[in-house]
């Protein structure tokens, strides 16, 4: 029993990262039909980022706030300087640049940062609470890991739906021409949603390093269990992206605490394929209207 | 209101429009006709800036437009309904009347959006629905609306007529009639469904392959035997 619950607990916290990343994913898809694959790397440069400002002796949120909005100002530049160039063109082209930056930027991070594992510090200790003379596997950064991946959430939830801005974004992303012609500036929506898209992206790259060791790699497991877990829940749907995260990291707790710890990559592997056989759009999906 | 000068435009080596000129007086209806493919969609893709002309001028208002980003338009007073109806199908109807909104003419003032209601009914009851849930006719309702929440001077319709039962039609031409005599809307209709266009239109502009071949008073046209024979179908 008490392995269950550890196990489901750590599934939720590792869901919740993945459903953030997916998040990332999806918010990008959504409006430019691009999966980025650049997005692990640039979570791990803005982490490298938090890590030289608290080592340079910056406060851990100060500088866990500062790497968010260098995630930010990271994905704007991308979309504007990497993107910009072939948009219009085929979207394999953009794939294919994102997989370029990819190894790109790790090339990079090994230059500037070192290719070996340094250790990121956590803010709280990250020792199970403990009940009932019982330690749980979660701890108070696995409680801000929920927590703060809900608050960054409802606010893009707000964005999206209750400010002029949001209606805007998703406009754009609906039907780009259309809202041109209603006066949106898309090119400016696109650059906000790759900015906001890093930035999700960053927040669970900083989640994943807390307490942990960090290298140039460390994320690009996330990539693929956040890539799965968006198709899982439907490329073009947000809740989908984060019930699809929650899926796939208590799946994948389960796999690792029942079956073998070796086997996890290959769970992702078989429930990628389970979803593309029984329902290729995933979870949320709406089968989209026929243009006429 | 809208003066079309010189207007030329290609795909590649296709020319769509060869020396396309006409003008939209203030408050009148002017109406585009001709075959499918004479270039009317054409026209106000380029009119409205989505396409890139060749060579020639669109002012309005005096001010030259002809190389203007769409998203600029709205604020210039231009409101421009695709073919296709151009709803927002993931959006609801209040969100879709909300974005016309914010694209409102700069010297526009605002439209309370209880005025659509009003105006609209059958689209207040279903404010909340998302547009891809409404029928053909409601759909095209909800663009005028929202092109009005814009405040333009200058509508361009593209065949507002497509797919819509003949009651419906007549339903929507009378109200693109009414906006034009009582808030001195300028009108750009494009359409194929001629006979129809011309009971509202002031005047009618016949296109035949990118061509203008006349241009005259919308009775005279529909009078002109001949004229409708050969270009118009009926």
């Amino acid at each position: 029993m008490q392995q269950l619950i550890t196990t489901l607990l750590n599934g939720l916290t590792m869901g919740m990262v993945y459903a953030a990343f997916a998040l990332a994913l999806v918010l990008i898809w959504r409006s430019t039909r691009i999966v980025n694959f650049a997005q692990a790397p640039m979570a791990m440069v803005t982490t490298y980022i938090a890590m030289v400002l608290i080592e340079g002796g910056l406060n851990y949120w100060l500088a866990f706030i500062l790497a968010l909005l260098s995630g930010f100002v990271l994905g704007a530049f991308v979309e504007r300087v990497i993107v910009r160039p072939v948009e219009g063109k085929s979207d394999i082209n953009a794939v294919i640049l994102t997989l370029g930056l990819f190894i790109v930027l790790h090339a990079l991070a090994a230059l500037v940062f070192g290719s070996d594992y340094k250790s990121f510090p956590a803010p709280f200790g990250v020792r199970g609470i403990t009940v009932g003379g019982h330690s749980l596997a979660i701890t108070p950064f696995g409680i801000f890991t929920i927590v703060a991946v809900i608050v960054v959430m409802l606010l893009l939830l707000l964005l999206f739906q209750k400010t002029d801005v949001g209606l805007q974004m998703r406009a754009s992303a609906f039907n780009p021409e259309v809202a041109r012609l209603l006066g949106v500036k898309v090119s400016s929506m696109l650059t906000l949603g790759w900015a906001l898209a890093a930035l999700v992206g960053s927040l669970s790259g900083l989640l994943i390093a807390g307490g942990n060791l960090v290298h140039p790699g460390y994320m690009d497991s996330v990539v693929v269990f956040g890539f799965v877990a968006a198709v899982l829940g439907g490329l073009d749907s947000p809740l989908g992206a984060v019930v699809g995260g929650l899926i796939m990291g208590i799946a994948l707790s389960l796999v690792s605490g029942y079956l073998g710890s070796g086997l996890v990559s290959l769970a992702a592997l078989l429930i990628l394929v389970a979803v593309l056989l029984v329902k290729p759009g995933g979870l949320f999906s709406h089968a989209s209207e026929r243009k006429v | 209101m809208l003066d079309i000068q010189g207007l030329s435009v290609a795909y590649g080596p296709v020319k769509a429009l060869q020396d396309v000129s006409f003008e939209v007086p203030t408050g009148t209806i002017t109406a585009v006709l001709g075959a499918n493919g004479a270039g009317k969609t054409t026209l106000l893709r380029t009119v409205s800036g989505l396409m890139r002309p060749q060579a020639g001028r669109v002012t309005l208002d005096g001010t030259d437009i002809t190389r203007m980003a769409p998203e600029k338009m709205s604020r210039l007073g231009m409101a421009h309904v695709p073919e296709g109806r151009g709803v927002i199908t993931e959006l609801t109807v209040e969100e879709n009347l909300r974005l016309g909104e914010l694209g409102r003419a700069r010297n526009g003032d605002p439209v309370a959006i209880e005025r659509m209601w009003e105006m609209f009914p059958k689209l207040g009851d279903r404010r909340a629905a998302l547009a891809g849930s409404l029928s053909g006719g409601e759909r095209q309702m909800l663009v005028i609306g929202r092109s009005l929440m814009a405040t333009p001077k200058v509508l361009l319709l593209d065949e507002p007529s497509l797919g819509l039962a003949p009651r419906i039609v007549a339903q929507i031409f009378d109200l693109v009639r009414t906006l034009v005599d009582e808030q001195g809307l300028s009108v750009l209709l494009v359409e194929q469904n001629a006979r129809s266009a011309l009971s509202i239109a002031d005047l009618g502009v016949v296109l035949n392959l990118g061509r203008v071949v006349t241009t005259q008073e919308a009775g005279a046209l529909a009078a002109d035997e001949d004229l409708r024979h050969a270009y118009l179908g009926f």
